[in-house]
């Protein structure tokens, strides 16, 4: 035991090299920008951006947020700049790191997703797209494409007509069965599957007898919703012969690895780094430091490796 | 550029009705520090509370000490105030933008509550600029005035309202200022800091005597730098259109004339 030195900490998903499988979660690390401070960026698996729309995007009113018991609930509704200052303001900082950039996109119409995969393909610097189908947040499109089987197969299918990147579905968890929605991605192209986005929930000032957040439901991230998005990660890997990219709730190392274990080829950490900046950079630490302990020469050796 | 540190505990102690001052030493912070600037402090060591809660930057000295004063309102404020010297807090700070400093000028600051934390920082830099500083604050009574000797011993004048007349004035802060106004006070510059309907009475005065005038927003924060746009704002530019801005970042300090006060 403890014989390897430098553990291989690469995977691939579809057809894209990560230094190693930790990347943040869309919507939580903004542009990667604000960051720098903290997270040297060419340190990273991938860096996943905050979902872009074709035209800016206001969000919703404030206020958007929320903490809970180990969690965290927001509305922010996909505020954003949309396409064109995204490719000419912040595509153009993140292309200085030596890390691949996977875009999150959303649209309100089949047409708006199928014309945001027209205009991002070949764009230089840009290495996949995560089509967003689940954001519980926004009035049209979002979660609507991704609660109907029937609806996720057809953006998968429109998106992946539209360009030659690798394309992650990023599903929602608010569904009765999750795995139909991954089996109907599958069969429509979908080259990688990234879950799970947030819950939906509420919270309540009993003082002012109002919604905490202006918008009344929000989506519930953070520690709190680990346990269900790991089992969800688990169920969906058994379903489908897709790479997943896990997320829901990881702090820590160890609750990568349980990802990687349940079945994912890669995990996304959001909510934690607004509570430590650094924890990319510990997280792959961690990882790294568990394979020297245990004498695995290699991260893909944990993906789904779990003894039933 | 904002640091991530940990920082020492110099000093907590009590000095109000769940109010507590914390002393830290922060070189790196105090360095580049500015008025109306918070930090961002982890008061958890698990994940209950999960986020860190912004406080604003009471004072500072050449020593790299930084001083805070906050309010015990939850768990997380709760978990910082048992925190005893020796002890070291992960704290990211300097955050946001703080307010615009004049030289030689004649400054009003109206805070009230604990909207006068913030603003001492403000007062003494500005006497310091050699500004004719006027300090009205406001308070519930006369026990709930904080830091009044420290204030006293500041090259300013101070104002002092209370809601039952306990000291000063019996009345809002605002009222007070605004007879100020009307007895042919002039200034070149206001601030304020307090709670919202204060500040969006004192708005609506410096706008009536076409007073250049900032205010300092608090928002339910995540991250505390920019990326989450959870701690938005509504702002309005001069064509009435209107938008979010992050607090956190693009503020917590705003020209008084953008913020609307409806939401």
């Amino acid at each position: 035991m403890g014989g390897s030195v430098n553990p291989n900490l690469s995977v691939e998903i579809a057809g894209l090299k990560l230094k190693n499988p930790v990347m943040p979660a869309s919507g939580t690390f903004g542009f990667g920008e604000e960051y720098a401070p903290f997270v040297d960026l060419n340190s990273l698996g991938a860096i996943v951006v905050k979902t872009i729309t074709l035209e800016p995007t206001v969000g919703n009113p404030p206020p958007r947020i929320k903490e809970t018991h180990s969690g965290l609930l927001n509305s922010i509704g996909l505020q954003n700049p949309g396409l064109e200052v995204f490719l000419r303001d912040k595509l153009t900082y993140l292309r200085q790191f030596d890390t691949p950039i996977i875009v999150n996109i959303a649209g309100r119409t089949l047409h708006e997703y199928e014309e945001l995969a027209a205009r991002l393909n070949g764009v230089e610097g840009v290495k996949a797209l995560e089509v967003n189908v689940s954001c519980p947040n926004v009035k049209e499109g979002g979660i609507v494409f991704g609660t109907d089987p029937s609806m996720a197969a057809k953006v998968t299918a429109a998106v992946k007509k539209q360009t030659d990147l690798p394309v992650i579905i990023k599903l929602t968890p608010n569904v009765t069965d999750i795995t139909e929605i991954a089996k109907a991605v599958e069969g429509a192209g979908a080259d990688a599957i990234s879950l799970i986005n947030t819950l939906q929930g509420m919270a309540i000032d009993i003082e002012a007898r109002r919604p905490s957040i202006a918008n009344i439901v929000g989506g519930l991230s953070g520690p709190a919703i680990k346990p269900v998005a790991l089992y969800a990660v688990y169920r969906v890997s058994q379903a489908v012969n897709l790479p997943l990219i896990g997320m829901g709730g990881i702090m820590t190392a160890t609750d990568a690895i349980e990802f990687m274990l349940a079945g994912a080829r890669a995990v996304a950490v959001g909510t934690a780094n607004m509570v430590n900046p650094r924890v990319l950079m510990d997280i792959i630490e961690g990882i790294e430091d568990y394979l020297k302990d245990k004498g695995i020469n290699d991260v893909n050796e944990l993906i789904g490796d779990l003894k039933i | 550029m904002i640091q991530n540190i940990k920082a020492e505990i110099l000093a907590s102690r009590k000095i109000g009705h769940d109010i507590f001052l914390l002393k830290l030493n922060a070189p790196s912070i105090t360095e580049t520090a500015q008025p109306g600037q918070f930090v961002h402090i982890r008061c958890s060591e698990t994940t209950d509370p999960l986020l860190r809660r912004p406080i604003s930057i009471h004072d500072i000295n050449s020593d790299g000490e930084l001083t805070l004063i906050y309010h015990v309102k939850g768990k997380g404020t709760s978990w910082l105030s048992k925190r005893e010297a020796g002890k070291k807090l992960d704290i990211l700070g300097p955050i946001g933008r703080g307010f615009t400093l004049t030289e030689n000028k004649r400054v009003a600051l109206v805070a009230g509550g604990l909207g006068s934390i913030p603003l001492f920082f403000l007062a003494k830099k500005a006497a310091e600029k050699n500004n004719e500083v006027d300090f009205f604050i406001g308070a519930q009574s006369k026990g709930c005035l904080l830091r009044i000797d420290e204030l006293k011993a500041l090259n300013i004048n101070l104002y002092i309202a209370t809601d039952d007349g306990s000291e000063g004035f019996k009345g809002f802060i605002t009222q007070l200022w605004e007879q100020y106004l009307k007895n042919g006070k002039v200034y070149d510059r206001a601030y304020s800091c307090g709670p919202k309907p204060q500040m969006a009475a004192f708005s609506r005065l410096a706008i009536k005597a076409s007073l250049p005038a900032e205010v300092s927003l608090e928002e339910n924060m995540a991250c505390g730098i920019g990326a989450c746009r959870g701690c938005v704002t509504t702002i309005q530019d001069s064509y009435g259109n209107k938008h979010y801005e992050n607090v956190c970042t693009c503020g917590p300090v705003f020209d008084a004339t953008t913020v609307c006060w409806g939401d």
